[in-house]
């Protein structure tokens, strides 16, 4: 074969205008060069780990269930219980957020309060909130629930909005044309619509809230968090590696709950 | 759909109803149950609870409004060099990730991955790494490479390969097979069929999660420092143990605006490829 070089074909680049394309690049290198400088890596420290790290693997291992059996316990129950209050409380106060900030259902000014609250709350990170709620509620489970609730409020609602806003319309005007309130607009044109979806994110946002509730510990907000802080702090491995093998096997439990559950509904 | 008769005085009427009787007995249970877990759940953290302090909590909120405000803004130039790491740790860990994740979801799809044994353990790695919370990821790295900045990046990557590879994975197990086939068809090695036939399809989902991961990993980074794996938490952790509000009011400002960039960010580069 002797086609011209200039013949030869290739696939089309993923972005089309060169200047943007070889521009990205060159910015994407010169933060890359950047980052990476700037960020300090004590190589001794480093090699020190990889002498802790067999320690800790080994006794990660050899995980202990019993010796802090009555701690790990209370703390996944804690954490277990949080994660249900805190989704049933949560998706109930999302609700009407939810109306709010779907734009075919509310009104104006009441889409623009709900979708700032929205974005207010999920600006800001579970362990962040649950700092404040700590230094207002004191150390305990019932700062992290209120934390979980307010963080639950704000996912749901975006996702449900979401959902109100892609429902067809065909079935609302068939209602309101009935002569329906708008409550009744509401539970016979809108919620069947989006009843299996609402499910489906019920159990994913329990799923989220148990993986959340296992670090809200860190700043005193209860769950298995502080368990885990605690056995890493007293160099008890042993411990920490059973708690984050029950962490991993509720985690998986709720996904594959979560999974069943969303296939049954849609 | 159920028909009842019910006897009126005007006579038999037949009354329509959205479940049969055994559905709403099945409904009813149910709805005890969760009532029942709901209660027994909420008890146990009532029993964990003081209420004293919680009683307290309106003049405790009140009072923390009052030392928020107004922000100590000559705080804010030395959130410059935490924010820029902030953002380091977020995006490093990110393309860490990546690098270590893409072979990994290849492995763990079906259709593209070299032998069952394989698939089995990119399964295990993903579930470990996605069932783990960055800030637990962030104390064990603490306590392996040191404080700083370098053990977040990590605990980053680690809590990222789980999510990008699951979902590239499950992206690579969507495509569309006949180009795959077309170009095994011309002769395309193993190589050539993955990077002309699969990679192309997947591309965009490709660059999709891996803005998706960064802007999550973005609001992570915030408050790795709480543990001691640098960036803005670090400031975070400092000013509220020292009970420096009007700075930590300056830190959450920050926060919000970071967050508020990436996602911006994020929308941007998404709508692109789109």
């Amino acid at each position: 074969m002797s086609a011209p070089a200039s013949r030869r074909w290739t696939p089309p680049p993923l972005i089309r205008n060169p200047y943007l394309r070889y521009g990205l690049l060159v910015a994407g290198l010169a933060y890359l060069v950047a980052g990476v400088l700037s960020v300090p890596v004590d190589w001794a420290r480093v090699a020190q780990g990889a002498e802790r790290s067999a320690r800790l693997f080994g006794e990660f291992l050899r995980p202990d269930f019993t010796s802090r059996w009555t701690d790990i316990q209370i703390g996944l129950l804690e954490s277990l219980t949080m994660s249900v209050v805190a989704t049933v409380a949560g998706v109930a106060l999302a609700v009407p957020v939810a109306l709010g900030a779907a734009r075919n259902l509310a009104p104006l000014p009441v889409y623009l309060l709900c979708r700032a609250y929205v974005t207010l709350v999920r600006t800001f990170p579970e362990v962040v909130i649950a700092i404040v709620f700590v230094v207002m509620m004191g150390f305990g489970p019932f700062a992290g629930l209120l934390t979980l609730v307010l963080a639950t409020t704000g996912f749901i609602a975006k996702l449900l909005a979401e959902d109100l806003e892609d429902i067809d319309r065909a079935p609302l005007e068939a209602v309101r044309a009935s002569g329906a309130s708008w409550a009744q607009l509401i539970l016979y044109g809108v919620l069947p619509q989006v009843a299996p979806r609402f499910v489906g994110l019920f159990v994913y946002r329990l799923d989220i809230n148990f993986r959340e509730s296992t670090i809200l510990g860190i700043v005193g907000a209860g769950g298995i968090g502080a368990t885990l802080t605690t056995a890493m702090s007293r160099y008890d491995f042993d411990t920490a590696g059973a708690v984050l093998i029950l962490i991993i096997a509720v985690v998986l439990a709720l996904e594959l709950l979560a999974g069943a559950v969303r296939k049954r509904v849609s | 759909m159920p028909v009842t008769t019910r006897v009126t005085p005007e006579g038999p009427r037949r009354v329509w109803h959205r479940h049969t009787p055994q559905e709403r007995l099945r409904y009813a249970l149910g709805w005890a149950l969760g009532v029942l877990v709901l209660a027994l759940c909420w008890r146990l953290i009532a029993a964990q609870t003081t209420w004293l302090f919680v009683q307290d909590a309106p003049r405790q909120a009140g009072d923390l409004f009052s030392r928020m405000l107004p922000p100590r803004w000559s705080y804010a130039p030395t959130l410059l060099r935490p924010l820029w790491d902030t953002l380091n740790i977020a995006t490093l860990g990110t393309l860490l990730a990546l690098l270590v994740a893409t072979p990994v979801a290849f492995m763990a799809a079906r259709n593209t991955t070299p032998h069952p044994l394989l698939r089995a353990a990119a399964l295990l790695i993903i579930v470990v790494s996605r069932s783990v919370h960055s800030l637990i990821w962030a104390v064990f790295l603490v306590y392996l490479v040191g404080p700083g900045v370098f053990a977040g990046v990590i605990a980053i990557a680690l809590r990222s390969v789980g999510f990008i590879a699951k979902l590239l994975f499950e992206a690579i197990e969507e495509i569309n097979p006949k180009p795959v086939e077309a170009v095994r068809a011309t002769g395309g090695s193993g190589l050539q069929v993955l990077t002309y036939g699969v990679v192309p399809q997947v591309l965009p989902a490709w660059t999709g999660i891996s803005v998706f991961r960064w802007d999550i990993n973005i609001r992570e980074s915030t408050f790795l420092g709480l543990v001691g794996a640098g960036g803005i938490g670090l400031q975070l952790n400092a000013s509220v143990n020292a009970l420096a509000w009007a700075q930590a009011s300056v830190i959450f400002i920050a926060i919000f605006g970071l967050v508020l960039f990436s996602e911006w960010v994020s929308a941007r580069v998404r709508g692109a490829i789109t």
